[in-house]
């Protein structure tokens, strides 16, 4: 009787998860398991049936330049808006959260980027960017006397103009999280903090800052694994050029497999990228966990 | 010597005035108790003297220094919050030593000012304890020894022992009086809504309503002798009981007659001009006793009687089904639900109140 209900009690909780489980398998898990299979097959071309090449598609990686190259770009990429974008969310939540007039249409503005369609506003950054007379050459022309900069076009500054755009669209995001965290921090905390003498910059340091880690755990994962899967801007602002200065790993994915359609090759590449989100997601998980007080 | 003085002070948000004229001197080593009901003032009034709330109106002085526009740390006060306010991520000892470490003094004074104070509150064994890992009466001790710490001249306390639970708070509570009694400079500043914190701890009460102060006074005093009807219901519990009467004769005595009881002759003084008017006659439930005379002060049926063991709570059923008189008898009594009985009170014990509510004894 027991273990009948025992076995009842079991089917319907398998039946609970099947729903999740279907469509975490279907999209996620074996999507995944088959691109790490795929990564050790050719890619199948006409009647050519794809085959086990073993680590071909890998040493083929290592030896590829355009790899190493988005992948330095991916870095620089990341170290250019994650810092940034946590960092600008952080100040713009401290101050939207204070007594300020207009406050709400302040939080509004800054939480409009992430709302817009990147696509919609491209136009407006490509302008910005337009050489010539787009806004930043008419405001550094005006200002310093700068001469015309193609910031899109030119090798050296495309990359860091997505990045700028990638900040503008993020930090508005973020910020939410912060805020959220910030109105439920008891006031009565920085009270008791300003009657025994501490400033703002000490009650910020000393004790905002270090109540908001779990946050700033969570944004800066986040902000990681977007800086390794956010392209759409790269393809309206720059399709990866000039000559993959401003490719990113995903973005040269993209191109193998839908370009050039080496499924296998992308494969390995796909691997490769999850490799490290996984390496970078563990190790964030390390670097916060003695620096993370939860309630 | 004065040790915090209030001048005339008010306290508007835009145009809705919380507070308005308070007059208070308090004395160094004194306990003040604000008490009143919620939202009449009491933490907005505290929260002016830590300097957290500016002051809209008149002077605050600390030790005959003017205050209004100093910021809260250098008042040399302390304040222990209701919620405690303990940094969640600092262990017991880094928040009691908080204060101190930021105003970067020695180690070693550190060290000695929060061990004193760990001593003094019973908190050595929980010093590297996280403020979570504590319950509710060690987490408020934190909270009093991070203020003991700061060695403060004026210690201020927002409802500290409402987030306890009712044994916790007696222990508590009486914590606090030794605490004080250890601490005889130190002036202290309590807000409560409790009646009982008040009575228990203070050396003075201050009666606050509606932004106003309504009396001072030692506990007994307003307890025997309230200014006004809105004390002598406030303090005591159950609420001072008030019979409609009339005067009927003036003099050394006041003579009062009742429609729905005998005239009673009370022994405090009042003026001619008194003759005729509408009054009201206040007993407290504790100053009733049972009689068998027929001319009793009252004479009512039983309502609902609350035997406690210690005492007896009688609930008897006013005239016209309105609210009735209450009764506090001592001991044990077998008195049923429904039998009429009648009370007494020693003339000495009762109140006079004008129609603006005000004490005969106070005009
Ligand atoms: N920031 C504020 N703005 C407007 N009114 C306030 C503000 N803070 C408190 N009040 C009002 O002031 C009155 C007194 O509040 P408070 O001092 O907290 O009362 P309590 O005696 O319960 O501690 C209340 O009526 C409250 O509504
Ligand atoms: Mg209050």
């Amino acid at each position: 009787m027991r273990a009948w209900k025992l076995k009842r009690d079991w089917v319907t909780g398998w039946l609970l998860l099947l729903p999740a489980m279907v469509f975490l398998f279907a999209f996620t898990h074996i999507p995944a398991v088959n691109s790490l299979i795929n990564s050790f097959y050719s890619t199948p071309r006409g009647k050519r049936a794809a085959k086990f090449i073993g680590l071909d598609n890998y040493e083929r990686m290592i030896g590829d330049p355009v790899f190493w190259k988005v992948l330095g770009n991916n870095l620089w990429f990341a170290m250019g808006t994650i810092p940034a974008s946590v960092g600008l969310a952080l100040v713009m939540a401290l101050w939207v959260n204070g007594r300020l007039p207009g406050r709400g249409f302040a939080r509004m503005a800054f939480f409009t980027p992430t709302v817009l369609p990147l696509i919609a506003v491209a136009n407006i950054w490509l302008f910005f960017y337009t050489p010539g007379f787009g806004l930043f050459d008419q405001l550094f022309g005006g200002l310093f006397g700068w001469s015309s900069t193609n910031w899109l076009g030119s090798p050296d500054t495309a990359l860091n103009a997505v990045i700028v755009v990638t900040i503008w669209k993020e930090a508005g995001f973020f910020m939410i999280f912060y805020l959220a965290a910030l109105q439920a921090m008891p006031v009565s905390l920085v009270e008791a903090a300003r009657v025994e003498g501490a400033n703002g910059w000490t009650i910020f340091w000393r004790i905002t800052f270090p109540l908001l880690m779990p946050t700033t755990l969570f944004v800066s994962i986040n902000a990681v694994i977007n800086s390794f899967r956010l392209v759409d801007h790269i393809f309206i602002l720059t399709d990866g050029g000039p000559d993959n200065a401003s490719a990113v790993l995903l973005f040269y994915i993209y191109e193998i497999a839908f370009k050039f359609w080496e499924t296998g090759y992308a494969a390995t590449l796909t691997v490769a990228l999850l490799v490290l989100l996984c390496l970078l997601a563990i190790g964030q998980f390390f670097l916060f966990d003695r620096k993370v007080h939860y309630k | 010597m004065s040790s915090v003085s209030l001048k005339e002070v008010g306290k508007s948000y835009g145009r809705v005035e919380v507070l308005r004229g308070i007059n208070l001197e308090i004395e160094t080593g004194e306990l003040i108790v604000f008490v009143g009901p919620s939202g009449c003032g009491k933490s907005t009034l505290l929260r002016m003297i830590a300097g957290l709330e500016t002051i809209t109106a008149g002077d605050l002085s600390i030790d005959d220094e003017r205050m209004n526009d100093v910021p809260p740390a250098q008042r040399g006060i302390a304040m222990v919050f209701q919620t405690y306010a303990l940094y969640p991520h600092m262990s017991v000892r880094d928040n009691m030593a908080f204060g101190m470490k930021i105003a970067k003094k020695p180690k070693a004074e550190i060290e000695a000012a929060v061990s004193k104070a760990a001593r003094i509150l019973q908190l050595e064994p929980y010093l590297d304890r996280l403020p979570k890992a504590l319950s509710g009466g060690q987490r408020q001790r934190v909270a009093i020894g991070r203020a003991i710490v700061r060695d403060p001249k004026v210690f201020l306390f927002d409802e500290p022992l409402s987030n306890l639970d009712a044994a916790l708070r007696v222990a508590t509570r009486i914590e606090i009086a030794h605490l004080k009694e250890s601490m005889p400079d130190s002036t202290m500043i309590y807000v409560t809504h409790d009646q009982v914190e008040a009575m228990t701890l203070a050396d003075r009460i201050v009666v606050l309503n509606g932004g106003n102060i309504e009396q001072v006074g030692a506990p007994l005093e307003l307890y025997e002798n309230p200014r006004n009807v809105f004390v002598a219901q406030f303090i005591g519990s159950p609420a001072m009981n008030l019979l409609d009467a009339t005067v009927t004769a003036t003099g050394t005595q006041t003579t009062v007659g009742r429609a729905d009881g005998p005239a009673v002759v009370v022994p405090i003084a009042s003026q001619a001009s008194d003759q005729a008017r509408p009054v009201r006659l206040g007993v407290r439930p504790e100053d009733l006793v049972l009689t068998e005379a027929e001319d009793a002060l009252i004479e009512a049926e039983v309502d609902l009687v609350e035997a406690l063991g210690e005492t007896t709570v009688l609930y008897l059923k006013g005239a016209n089904g309105g609210a009735g008189t209450i009764a506090k008898l001592p001991g044990i009594h077998p008195v049923k639900k429904g039998t009429r009985v009648r009370l007494k009170a020693d003339p000495a014990k009762l109140h006079l109140f004008d129609e603006a509510g005000i004490s005969f004894r106070h005009r």
